[in-house]
């Protein structure tokens, strides 16, 4: 009797996580909802919540309505790691929007890819994550290109000649950026004159920068995350280093000139998408952003938005909800209108899209230009 | 050589903020013989004390000089509360219990305020109030003094001075140095042990408050691991110094700061903190007891 009763109590739970509302489809989401970059999963999540809203609201996807399950991984691997497992055998999702953070993100896909559940990352932009398996898709450009698109921009329209290259070392994406824009930059007749490093979590970064300042260059070249390029920015100017600072889509979040306060303006980086695009897609998002949630959104939302549009178009397609169907649609996508630009996914799973380069001002983005690939 | 003097501000200016915290460790273990684990996670309440008052008072957008002395005052007081919360609860029942076990629960109560923190706090790192305005004292030939540099060198400085004056030239400071060298005999002379140790854990914590006002200032950035690394660095440099001495740790702190600056600037930025804390295994073999430690033998 005891043993009946026990083992009642232990498969009760796998019991709750087999029923399943058939008027629902389930989607499973990561991000960092809390952790030093937790802006990111929090903004993304923001935009995928906006889209599945919209969809249902329209009636939903095959005339049931998307159910989303959203989990936080803390920043970390291997609570990326679990929710992902978690999201596939419990909650028994059909797909995954996930992971902001390629580290996080090349940790998890994995997972998803053994159970033959499709994974759109909406911003991981680390050429590895794709490379996971062919259930692994991502609507965002690859660090390749954002590397690309700052050397050219470097190099053609600000005709600088000495770069100074300063890489958090912790971090595949910052590593990635640094390394393609060092080796482009160098193609296109520049010299790279210092390539220093840090490690995510530090505070100090004199060492560094003097170092850095006694070379001269014309800019430096910071592809972190905001907490530390705002850091970075302060001391910089502290040691009277007054070149632009130059970074990747790693820097767009509101911290970044709360943390970097004066120092971060005059700054360039590169993104997804810009606010004052004058596509009309884009107007129409940010209006129904600003609507619910009351702020303007950054690219992340505007990633997670479209990564959720994508993902409940594929599914419409779809014959039916397995795993390899939905996966077969996924890659069929092609000029997607999203809110970041016509979206096309090529035999790499990878988007094939336009970056824009932003200028920092306060609160503000200032669009400078548009560097097609 | 323009690089070598900024290098060795930068050093010197880093090394001061290990130096308030190093101050926390050795006073602990002076008295006590025991390590506060906790300690780098008391500085990082005091950080997230003032950051929550500076916000209640709104000042937090309002760099003076008066916000400096408030928000000091805050963490200081936070600090010292929890210092002595600290070891009354946790510490003070295994007085008479092995020195393990003391340790273990050091490093427990450190683990549940760093991850109590992220609960309470949220995990999201948190930008540290305008305390004072930045500005450069000093520039030319290569080198920029800013204002951070000099106040938060003055007040370790200062901190360091009044401490020294506080254990050898005071009354508590007899009873400190009493109960430090030997608790029984100390209370049969009519000192109270537990009530000066619960004294060394406040001034410790203050320490610790006022440490962490400098760095929000210097590096507005905070979250509740912010502890770990900075009070790990501490804690070498107080180890370094010569564990339970006071000019030692500040010592210990200022070579810390360095040793961190010249490896970035003339070895690699990437082997920083290998190559920093392998220059103090090296020394550590050649002054076992610390650079202006006591070496002592037990006798058994």
């Amino acid at each position: 009797m005891k043993n009946l009763f026990l083992s009642l109590i232990l498969t009760l739970p796998l019991l709750a996580g087999c029923t399943k509302n058939n008027n629902e489809i389930a989607i499973g989401e990561f991000d960092s909802m809390t952790g030093s970059d937790a802006t990111f999963g929090l903004s993304s999540n923001k935009g995928v919540r906006l889209a599945i809203d919209e969809i249902n609201a329209a009636g939903g996807v095959k005339g049931k309505k998307l159910a989303l399950t959203a989990m936080d991984d803390q920043g970390k691997n291997e609570e990326a790691v679990s929710a992902v497992t978690r999201l596939v055998t419990q909650t028994k999702v059909v797909a995954i929007i996930g992971g902001v953070a390629s580290g996080r993100s090349k940790a998890s896909a994995p997972v998803a890819q053994s159970h033959q559940i499709p994974f759109v990352s909406p911003a991981s932009t680390n050429p590895d994550v794709t490379k996971v398996g062919d259930y692994v898709f991502r609507i965002c450009f690859i660090d390749p290109f954002q590397g690309l698109v700052m050397a050219k921009f470097a190099s053609e329209n600000m005709k600088m000649k000495k770069v100074a290259i300063l890489r958090d070392v912790k971090n595949d994406y910052s590593v990635g950026l640094a390394d393609v824009f060092a080796q482009e930059f160098k193609k296109r007749g520049g010299e790279i004159v210092s390539d220093l490093s840090y490690q995510a979590g530090d505070i100090d970064f004199k060492a560094q920068l003097t170092q850095i300042r006694s070379k001269n260059p014309d800019t430096l070249y910071i592809p972190g995350y905001y907490t530390e390029v705002g850091l970075i920015a302060q001391q910089a100017r502290q040691l009277g280093i007054k070149v632009p600072l130059m970074g990747g889509d790693g820097w767009d979040s509101e911290k970044l000139s709360e943390i970097g306060k004066e120092a971060i303006n005059g700054n360039y980086f590169s993104n997804h998408y810009t606010t004052e695009s004058t596509d009309p897609a884009v107007s129409d998002f940010i209006k129904k952003f600003k609507a619910k949630y009351n702020e303007t959104p950054d690219a992340l939302a505007a990633l997670g938005y479209d990564a959720a549009k994508i993902l409940a178009a594929a599914i419409e397609r779809a014959p039916n909800l397995s795993g390899p169907a939905i996966r077969d649609e996924i890659a069929k996508t092609k000029d997607f209108g999203g809110v970041t630009g016509k979206i096309t996914l090529n035999a790499n799973r990878d988007a094939v899209k336009s970056a824009v380069v932003i200028q920092v001002d306060g609160k503000n983005r200032k669009f400078i230009t548009t560097i097609s690939p | 050589m323009q690089d070598f003097v900024q290098h060795l501000i930068n050093g010197i200016s880093l090394g001061s903020i290990y130096a308030l915290i190093a101050l926390g460790y050795t006073m602990v273990y002076g008295i006590l013989k025991m390590i506060n684990f906790a300690h780098s996670d008391v500085y990082m309440v005091g950080a997230f004390a003032s950051y929550y008052v500076a916000r209640w008072l709104g000042i937090d957008s309002n760099p003076s000089i008066g916000t400096l002395i408030i928000l000091l005052l805050t963490s200081m007081f936070f600090c010292s509360l929890l210092g002595l919360l600290i070891e009354r609860l946790a510490y003070r029942p295994l007085r008479n219990s092995p020195k393990l076990n003391i340790l273990i629960t050091a490093i427990g109560v450190s683990l549940f305020l760093e991850y109590g923190g992220q609960v309470v706090f949220g995990a999201d790192p948190k930008v540290f109030p305008d305390v004072m305005k930045d500005f450069v004292l000093f520039s030319g030939a290569g080198i920029e003094l800013t204002s951070f540099d000099i106040t938060v060198l003055i007040v370790s400085i200062l901190a360091m001075f009044a401490l020294d004056f506080l254990i050898y030239k005071t009354k508590l400071g007899k009873a400190m140095r009493a109960v430090s060298s030997n608790p029984s005999v100390a209370s049969l002379m009519g000192v109270n042990p537990d009530r000066i140790i619960s004294f060394t854990f406040i001034v410790g914590s203050a320490l610790a408050g006022v440490g962490s006002v400098l760095v929000g200032m210097k590096y507005p950035k905070i979250d509740p691991l912010m502890g770990m690394m900075i009070g790990l660095k501490a804690f070498v440099a107080a180890v370094l110094g010569g564990i339970g001495s006071i000019s030692g740790a500040v010592l210990g702190a200022l070579i810390m700061g360095l040793s961190e600056e010249m490896v970035v600037a003339y070895l690699s930025s990437t082997y920083r903190d290998a190559l920093a804390f392998g220059i103090l295994i090296v020394i550590l073999i050649f002054k076992p007891a610390g650079i202006l430690g006591k070496y002592s033998v037990e006798k058994v």
